[in-house]
């Protein structure tokens, strides 16, 4: 369920960037306010073991297939929120640079998706909710079970208006709905079942683990309430105000470059290269021109509708294999230029 | 095993940052920032777009060359990951039906070209992300983050989760190992063996981070990390940064294969 760059718009991807960053700054500084030294390598360690934790497999009941733990919501529930998010947001990190999981751009949304709704929502307004201070193993395997799947779902609903509002995709609103969350309910079941036997396991092993944890947050946890209530709120109005600036440009955008095409239809010449660079460079004075804006105005294949030139589209191949051909001599120069100078 | 190919795929692209080329010599700050430029621009062209992403090949190319970095090392990773977006992708072709184009008679879809389009923007991105990586030690790009003002708690974390993946890897394996040698056929992975094995894993973690805090502590830790700041701005890197933005820009603006595309047919009637 990683996002990947290529789905992404520059808007959509900057906007989660920046949020994820801001709920980066704020986890650190709730964590140096009441921050117990040994929790540093506590989380680095964590961290690396929620990684070596996804190596091993399991077999899927029934399925046959095989699977392996997120583990958002099983470090919440052993470092509390903040220092949790913090090293979902560091694994995700890690995992985009060296496995190109999503990507550099989509690392933002990974972590807000993640992160935050396991970290921020599921956890205090759900599994604190169910548990309290009453750790008995039944109450631990319902919040563990219902707080992950609440946590996938939110996540998987997030993936999906993510790339719906980047405007990528072709897929429908519902149908994407539709397939994502069944298959992310799934998941969290047997994810929010495992999190439940792993937190009752060691608790028979080493109850202090999970008991110091779960008491320096009792008391965070209760500072914190009001601030999830401003978290969720700032979400919403961001989730709103994004969500209107797409329903308002997006339609405009469409019409705009069907008109773009009928009207480039009715003339019967081509543009010349150097009118045409001329009328761009007009267009191009934004540094990075608006998303939806630049589909009418660069899209240069699209004027080339059915009836017309093959011309263009012949001229864009030609042009694709040149750029291309240019591209590799400019590698294989720099090798034999590396390989000069070595000798 | 998958494994074994995750574990050496992190130590080799490890490996190659370490390598001491021009562009494993430019600070990592900088590659950073254009990476990320890079991206943006790339994600920045509408989905129909396709030859207005092709010259950015270069930059990737790039990294590639000048930072010696073997491509098929690469090139493997690039062709293996995501399904995601290859299947979100994938349904462009059978829902957006409207023809965009004819090439030598053949209608093409504006499907096609989209998803085509989405295939060519995960290239690009996913190769400069693990060639930024590859060219970049990753000390280098915690050092990095930390001058970025990035939380410093969140650098020290990436640090510790990195030195300590390793460890962590070998002993997750020794335990596979120990399981795999006691189980026959498919046995051994049901999900109440995974439990105990991830309960296990935890605990001896947690153990190891409390030796680590001891070990720390008789070594003078008072929760404070320094971070070593070896590089500094040069010349070649304001360069580096100046010329590669502005050849995104020039690429984004002009569509440098229309362009050229129109005056090699031109010049051939």
């Amino acid at each position: 369920m990683h996002m990947a760059d290529a789905l992404l718009s520059p808007a959509v991807g900057g906007t989660f960037w920046a949020g994820t960053l801001g709920a980066i700054a704020y986890a650190a500084k709730k964590l140096r306010e009441n921050l117990d030294d040994r929790f540093i390598p506590l989380m680095g360690v964590l961290g690396a073991f929620i990684f070596a934790g996804q190596m091993i497999n399991f077999t899927i009941p029934g399925t046959g297939s095989s699977g392996h733990i997120g583990g958002g919501m099983l470090l919440a529930i052993l470092l509390g929120p903040y220092a949790a998010f913090l090293v979902i947001a560091s694994v995700l990190t890690i995992q985009a640079l060296f496995f190109a999981d999503g990507g550099l751009l989509a690392l933002g949304a990974n972590i807000w998706n993640l992160g935050i709704y396991p970290c921020f929502i599921a956890y205090p307004l759900i599994y604190r909710f169910i548990v309290r201070n009453r750790n008995t193993p039944s109450r631990i395997t319902i919040a563990s079970i219902l707080s992950v799947v609440f946590g996938l779902e939110l996540g998987a609903l997030s993936v999906v208006l993510q790339t719906k509002i980047s405007g990528i995709t072709e897929l429908p609103f519902g149908t994407f709905v539709i397939v994502m969350l069944p298959i992310h309910l799934a998941i969290g079941v047997v994810e929010g079942f495992i999190t439940a036997g792993v937190v009752n396991y060691v608790r028979t092993l080493r109850p202090d683990i999970i008991e110091h944890v779960e008491g320096v947050k009792a008391l965070s946890s209760s500072v914190s309430m009001k601030k999830i209530v401003i978290v969720f709120a700032i979400f919403t109005v961001l989730a709103g105000g994004i969500f209107s600036w797409f329903a308002s440009t997006y339609p405009d955008g469409l019409e705009w470059s069907i008109e773009k095409i009928y009207g480039k239809a009715e003339i019967p010449e081509r543009q010349t290269p150097v009118s045409e660079i001329l009328s761009e460079t007009q267009k191009k004075t934004a540094i990075l021109p608006d998303y939806s804006l630049p589909s009418a105005g660069k899209g240069e294949e699209k004027p080339s509708w059915p009836s017309v030139d093959t011309i263009t589209s012949l001229s864009g191949l030609l042009g694709g294999i040149m750029v291309l051909a240019v591209v590799v001599i400019f590698g294989i120069g720099i090798k034999v230029i590396r390989k000069l100078r070595r000798t | 095993m998958t494994f074994d190919a995750e574990f050496f795929n992190i130590g080799y692209l490890d490996n190659l940052s370490y390598k001491d080329t021009f562009v494993h010599r430019l600070d990592p700050r900088v590659k950073l920032l254009v990476s990320f430029i890079f991206i943006m621009f790339v994600v920045s062209f509408p989905k129909y777009d396709l030859s207005g992403l092709i010259p950015f090949f270069i930059y990737p190319v790039f990294l590639l060359t000048a930072g010696d970095i073997p491509l098929r090392a690469i090139a493997k990773k690039v062709l293996f990951v995501s399904p995601f977006a290859l299947f979100v992708g994938i349904f462009n072709p059978l829902l957006d039906t409207d023809v965009l184009l004819t090439l030598f008679g053949i209608p093409i879809s504006g499907g096609w070209i989209s998803f085509l389009s989405i295939i060519v923007k995960f290239i690009l991105t996913v190769s400069t992300a693990l060639l930024l990586i590859a060219a970049t030690s990753f000390l280098g790009l915690c050092e990095a983050l930390e001058r970025l003002k990035l939380p410093r708690i969140f650098v020290i974390q990436l640090l510790f989760l990195y030195r300590y993946l390793f460890v962590l890897l070998e002993e997750t394996f020794r335990m596979l190992r120990a399981k795999d040698a006691r189980s026959f056929g498919k046995r051994g992975s049901e999900i109440k063996t995974f439990i105990r094995l991830i309960s296990i894993l935890l605990v001896r973690t947690v153990e190891r981070a409390e030796r680590i805090y001891q070990a720390m502590l008789s070594r003078g830790f008072r929760g404070e990390i320094k971070v070593l700041k070896r590089h500094r701005l040069r010349f070649q890197d304001l360069v580096f940064v100046v010329s590669s933005i502005g050849l995104f820009y020039l690429f984004r603006n002009y569509n440098i294969v229309h362009i050229l595309g129109e005056v090699v047919e031109r010049s051939l009637r």
